[in-house]
């Protein structure tokens, strides 16, 4: 099963070697990964994506929180949580496909940031399988470059995971 | 008004640091990254350092040091190679738990990077094989990360730290302060036991047909042997040890089964099998322990005490976990036992002491003592007399380190010193040498192997020394035997590469490090010889005993086999 763990973790240089050694080592699965300090800069927040049978996910939950370095790992699994992804992509846009993909753009809410005569740049956010219907929408051959974030994940409702 | 603080340079932090930290030895080897902090040695009194002379050493005496005493076993190598060479040590102690923290110097800070000469990424190389490691970046920060060193390699379950200091911060200077107590959010290990799990913990215990106690390590790294032997004796069920666990119980009392596992005895691992209710107190469920999972303890439930909680049903999943330091949980379950009215099932229990006296009766550790041509349990046992199992025993690996977990009865903790996790040959003689500079006074006694003694030979020089009068008690089947036995049971006797064609002589080997050499060849040669070594109170004494090279050690569960498929000999099969 996908699991979406929160760490909060000490900004130190090598944190996140320690983290994704952790998964190499011990054969976890790792689907995605993202990390970027909050608002107190001597904490770090990561989003990790996994996936393996409840007895491995509570394993890689131990294996994390006994890292010197991790200072909080929620399981948002256990409760009500939105994730979120940020992608970018580059489509080849001319002559008339350039209007079809404008439409298909608005109905994913997406927007289009940049734009040249042959190609558009295009932002979107949501979770990782509407940003996987939004590849499978486009034209395969129009598509020049995908960048994607992984997932970004927060409790739903007034819980939040503080150092 | 604020105090005014000395200032002084890194390497003189350094060591004021150590010896404001209570460290009394270190255990080292010089080189370019590390001569300022050399220099600042040589100009203070406080830490004793023991020049080894190879950084493996360096790491295994340190852990020996620490095995022994409970202290931190402290390190300090250079950069590059004395870190490489150090690493063997440092995954040692790291697979047994063993609180070490290991100095390693850096190339100077500006040349990090830059594959300079002797630079390694300490940080990175080391990462996998620590409990945690620093690179201290700012002369500043050197007292509170030795400061932390020291409380995460000692506190929750115990592990080697490494703190990689480049050159040049040796060289700067700041003020001088060094914390007294420290706090770290993302660190605060759990050492009391939840009293609920505690009470249903007892409650399963005193309802048990069919008890086994089964410790390991964690009870002699937590000081709870006497915490056991009272839990253990109140409840009068069976306990086994695990290679790491003896001496947690004592090994000459009647309700101790023997060891457990892969070597364990016919009675150990048969009520394994067949127990009902089963406590691992500080023991981690290790392949060589458990055999096939599938088949481990099929019928019981299982509780486990552990301070890790990663080490709770990471292999085998527990019907009731406790976390918490093993001394103080048992002491919390003995107060419970004793305020509850209720006893353990007397007449349940006394059948089961039946069968399990039942299942010694085979008598799986027997031998042939009539054999002219030594055989290397006889020796082990010789040497449990001749010391009154009071020895501080240290053991290579292989064969001999079987051996002597099974026939040298260790009464106490910390005297029985193997590199049980990682299982590193080369580890018994540099391990001895922290042990005898820890205690001075006791009888130290390393148990090796023809293969085993000659990966860290070189240490007979830091023996000489440093005047250590270590026994070493080889047992020289002229073969790497467990690989030998291996390939004499599951490879056709194709014994490859198993064979030492060309060993040194022994003897003048020990001699030309300036200390005593004997070689012993015949059985009733074995006891004299002995009281002759032990008579040479101020002499490292190596004995080379000339021992049957086809006996194998047995009882045996073949990897990846049940508790209840043992091997009792050659042609004595249990099924």
């Amino acid at each position: 099963m996908r699991h979406i763990l929160s760490l909060l973790m000490e900004n130190e240089a090598g944190a996140l070697s320690r983290i994704s050694g952790l998964f190499s080592a011990r054969g976890f699965n790792i689907e995605s990964l993202t990390v970027a300090p909050t608002e107190d800069a001597t904490v770090s927040r990561m989003t990790l994506v996994t996936t393996g049978s409840d007895q491995i996910v509570e394993q890689i939950t131990k294996q994390l929180n006994k890292l010197v370095d991790i200072i909080k790992v929620v399981d948002l699994n256990e409760s009500s949580h939105i994730e979120r992804e940020l992608m970018l992509i580059k489509v080849h846009a001319k002559d008339v496909g350039r209007e079809e993909i404008k439409r298909l753009v608005d109905i994913f809410r997406g927007r289009i940031i940049d734009v040249t005569d042959s190609a558009y740049t295009i932002e979107m956010t949501g979770t990782g399988s509407k940003l996987d219907a939004f590849i499978g929408a486009m034209d395969r051959s129009l598509i020049l470059e995908v960048v994607r974030t992984g997932v970004s994940g927060i409790a739903r409702g007034d819980k939040s995971i503080k150092a | 008004m604020s105090e005014s603080r000395e200032i002084l340079r890194g390497a003189e932090i350094f060591c004021r640091a150590l010896a404001d930290e209570g460290v009394q030895h270190i255990f080292g080897y010089p080189g370019g990254a590390v001569l300022h902090i050399y220099d600042a040695l040589f100009k203070q009194t406080a830490v004793n350092h023991i020049l080894v002379r190879h950084e493996q050493g360096a790491a295994h005496a340190a852990d020996g040091y620490a095995r022994a005493t409970g202290k931190p076993g402290v390190v300090l190598v250079t950069s590059g190679p004395g870190v490489t060479n150090a690493l063997t040590g440092i995954a040692t102690a790291y697979m047994d738990s063993i609180p070490l923290v290991v100095f390693t110097g850096q190339v100077s800070s500006n040349l990090i990077g830059n594959d300079a000469f002797q630079e390694v990424d300490t940080v990175g190389i080391t990462r996998p094989c620590v409990k945690h490691n620093f690179l201290i970046k700012d002369v500043r920060d050197i007292a509170l990360t030795i400061k932390k060193a020291f409380y995460i390699a000692t506190t929750g379950r115990p592990g080697p730290v490494v703190v990689d200091i480049p050159k040049d911060i040796t060289a700067a200077s700041c003020e001088y302060d060094y914390p007294k107590t420290i706090d770290m959010r993302s660190y605060r290990p759990v050492t009391k036991g939840h009293p609920g799990q505690i009470k249903k913990a007892v409650k399963l215990l005193l309802g048990a047909k069919r008890p086994m106690i089964y410790t390991g390590g964690g009870v002699i790294l937590s000081n709870a042997n006497v915490e056991l032997t009272r839990f253990t004796r109140a409840l009068g069920f069976p306990i086994t040890n695990t290679l790491m666990g003896l001496g947690g119980f004592p090994g000459t009392d009647p309700q101790f089964v023997g060891m457990l596992g892969m070597h364990g005895t016919y009675e150990a691992n048969m009520a394994m099998h067949q127990c009902d209710v089963l406590i691992a107190i500080g023991a981690r469920f290790d392949d060589r322990v458990t055999g096939d999972l599938q088949k481990f303890c099929p019928h019981a439930s299982i509780m486990q005490i552990d301070i890790d909680p990663a080490s709770i049903s990471k292999n085998v999943r527990v019907d009731l976990p406790i976390v918490g330091d093993v001394k103080s949980v048992l002491q919390e379950m003995i107060a419970v036992i004793e305020a509850g009215e209720e006893k353990p099932d007397a007449e349940a229990l006394k059948a089961w002491w039946e069968q399990i006296r039942t299942w010694a009766g085979i008598n799986c550790l027997g031998y042939n003592r009539k054999s002219e041509v030594i055989k290397p349990q006889y020796v082990v046992e010789k040497v449990w007399e001749l010391t009154g199992g009071k020895a501080y025993v240290t053991s290579d690996v292989g064969q001999h380190q079987m051996w002597v977990a099974q026939f040298y009865k260790f009464d106490e903790p910390r005297r029985w010193i193997n590199s049980g996790g990682l299982g590193t040959m080369g580890f018994g003689l540099p391990a001895a040498i922290g042990v005898q500079v820890a205690l001075p006074n006791e009888q130290v006694v390393c148990f090796s192997g023809d293969a085993s003694l000659v990966m860290c030979i070189q240490e007979l020089s830091t023996c000489l020394q440093h005047g250590l009068p270590l026994k070493i008690v080889t047992l020289n089947n002229r073969y790497m035997g467990m690989v030998r036995q291996w390939q004499e049971m599951f490879y056709s006797k194709r014994y490859s590469h198993s064979y030492l064609e060309a060993l040194p002589d022994f003897v003048r080997l020990a001699e030309s490090f300036g200390h005593v050499g004997m070689r012993v060849e015949k059985t009733a040669d074995v006891e004299q010889a002995l009281k002759d070594a032990f008579a040479m109170k101020d002499r490292l004494v190596l004995m080379d005993f000339v021992t049957d090279p086809t006996e194998n050690v047995y009882p045996m569960i073949a990897a990846g086999k049940a508790h209840n498929e043992m091997h009792l000999s050659n042609n004595r099969e249990l099924a």
